[in-house]
């Protein structure tokens, strides 16, 4: 005779320690499975897009930093610059592109190394949130002598970036490079080979590869279900054409296979930045625009590949000072989009890992 | 004349009454603050935050927790849930949405509780003051703030900075005589 059971709501969030910030989700569970998931976003909306409207092209950089995903502050500078740039059709110098890219890189291993710490601590292993804090903090000083700011940089200009390197930046970004590479094989000792962690992740939350397409994932969650697809190769922007990189793809889908491919990334950005060291010309950093910069009438859409997806900006501007209309296209509003696919049919204790591994930021979600 | 131990509570500790005869002791007042100090001392170097980050700061509290700055040194040691922290830190920027929830959560916490406000957009809105119809303008609409940080976001160090204040705060309190006034309110009461 079958059991009878009753469906149970579980409501978790917003306040909770691995929801990542403001997230609530309710969970519809039989006995211990999960029926149905349900996010309930926007208790981080901060009106972004409108508050774009009401400033100039130039003072939109600082709210981008803010507004949208904080912790790849740098991304979001390019992804909005480069859409400035594209409409306004303004050049910017070989120098600038190379210490963008450098800097982008060098932010994708920041937002991966936060992103692998808490992971952790959701997981139950603290020490790997101690460690990749070690390594951020190194990362943050970097960014602190080159911008001024740990955090929120506003160091990319329309038509290059704010200022040339401090003296001695590029060896001390060497000597990180050198650092980081010597340190992933502790998190492979550490987390790769756990049995409770491959336990814990091994199978679990898979998002087979129709699906990632079907409902919008990009980035590391994509690639790990197995779509080969970067927008830094298939859109070039600043100098990626310029270098070599892979693109670590995994057919399986799970949580492992999205940690798998995100430390991947980590060892690939470092690549990308010693090429860049080593080819980056010296010159101009920035052309000159007004500071009252009037853009032509049109529409441009720019893409970038941010630590968490592919990141677009679709800009409007009527001819003045101040754009017209902004949409952003977020990678992990899409990405939490494919929550509910991966959840349904695991178990309770499995919500924490699914999410986790999925990397939201909750600022990129809600804008 | 009946047995103490048959009285009601009120007539054996007359706790409207306890400060005043309290302080007309000899020396009673100065073993008063005496206890009290110590207590302060106590309670200063261990002041538990809830862990509750709402935006940006958040990471910058995380860094603090982390390795390089490391708040446990000062007896600030994350708590998951509000009905073990003796304090909450408003990280972020906070949304007209979130606003009943971070009442709430200040709500469940248990007396005394303290509040530091973290960054600029918890003290009055920050950048997002301007232009905008979903950002609260100030965390102190909804819940009485103690230390307010500056910054966007506030390095780790001003964090530090602000627990230091909140100690200083806390081992200023007299502690034991609100806490004397505040039973014998709920006695009258009850």
């Amino acid at each position: 005779m079958p059991l009878h059971t009753e469906e149970l709501m579980l409501n978790m969030g917003p306040q909770h320690p691995s929801t990542h910030g403001v997230l609530r989700m309710v969970v519809t569970l039989d006995g211990e499975n999960i029926v149905d998931v349900q996010p309930d976003i926007g208790y981080l909306h901060s009106s972004v897009e409108k508050m774009m409207e009401h400033r100039t092209y130039l003072q939109n950089i600082a709210l981008v930093d803010r507004g949208m995903d904080y912790l790849a502050a740098m991304a979001n500078e390019e992804v909005w610059v480069l859409a400035v740039e594209r409409l306004g059709r303004i050049e910017v110098p070989e120098r600038a592109r190379y210490i963008r890219t450098i800097m982008l890189e060098l932010q994708r291993i920041s937002s991966h190394l936060l992103w692998l710490g808490t992971f952790g601590i959701d997981l139950g292993a603290f020490t790997a949130f101690l460690w990749c804090m070690r390594e951020r903090e190194r990362i943050m000083d970097l960014f602190e002598s080159a911008t001024g700011g740990r955090l929120h940089h506003v160091y990319f200009r329309i038509g290059g970036v704010y200022d040339d390197l401090p003296e001695g930046w590029t060896d001390r970004c060497a000597e990180f490079c050198d650092y980081l590479l010597d340190r992933l094989p502790e998190y492979d000792e550490l987390l790769t080979g756990n049995p409770i962690f491959l336990a814990r992740t091994r199978g679990v939350g898979v998002l087979p590869l129709e699906r990632a397409v079907a409902m919008g994932a990009s980035g590391p969650v994509a690639r790990a279900s197995g779509l080969a697809y970067d927008v830094r190769r298939a859109h070039p922007y600043e100098v990626y054409d310029r270098v070599q990189f892979d693109i670590p793809v995994r057919t399986e889908g799970d949580c492992y296979a999205r940690y798998l491919v995100r430390l991947e990334e980590m060892r690939q950005s470092v690549r990308i930045i010693r090429q860049c060291l080593e080819q980056m010309p010296a010159g101009e950093i920035r052309s000159k625009v007004a500071v009252t910069l009037r853009l032509p009438k049109g529409e441009v859409y720019a893409r970038t590949e941010s630590p968490r997806g592919d990141l677009g900006i679709y800009l409007v501007s009527d001819g003045g000072e101040r754009p017209y209309r902004v949409k952003i296209r977020a990678p992990a509003f899409s990405n939490l989009y494919a929550l509910t696919e991966m959840m349904r049919g695991w178990k309770v204790a499995d919500v924490i890992a699914i999410l986790g591994s999925i990397d939201i930021v909750l600022s990129d979600v809600d804008r | 004349m009946a047995d103490p131990q048959y009285l009601p509570r009120s007539q054996v500790l007359p706790l409207d009454r306890a400060l005043e005869i309290i302080d007309a002791l000899p020396g009673g007042g100065v073993i008063l603050t005496k206890v009290e100090e110590v207590l302060n001392w106590g309670r200063a170097a261990s002041v538990w935050p809830l862990t509750f980050g709402l935006a940006c700061c958040a990471i910058e509290m995380m860094q603090a927790y982390a390795t390089r700055f490391d708040l446990d040194r000062m007896g600030v040691i994350p708590r998951a849930t509000p009905r073990q922290a003796d304090c909450i830190i408003v990280a972020g920027r906070a949304t007209i949405k979130i606003a009943p929830i971070v009442r709430r959560l200040w709500e469940q916490m248990p007396e005394p509780k303290y509040v530091i406000s973290m960054g600029s957009c918890a003290t009055c809105g920050g950048p997002f003051y301007y232009d905008n119809y979903s950002i609260l303008k100030g965390i102190d609409q909804v819940i009485p703030v103690d230390v307010y940080v500056p910054g966007c976001p506030p390095r780790p160090e001003a964090l530090i900075e602000g627990f230091l204040k909140l100690q200083d705060k806390i081992k200023k309190e007299p502690f034991l005589r609100r806490r004397i006034q505040a039973a014998a309110a709920a006695q009258a009461g009850g």
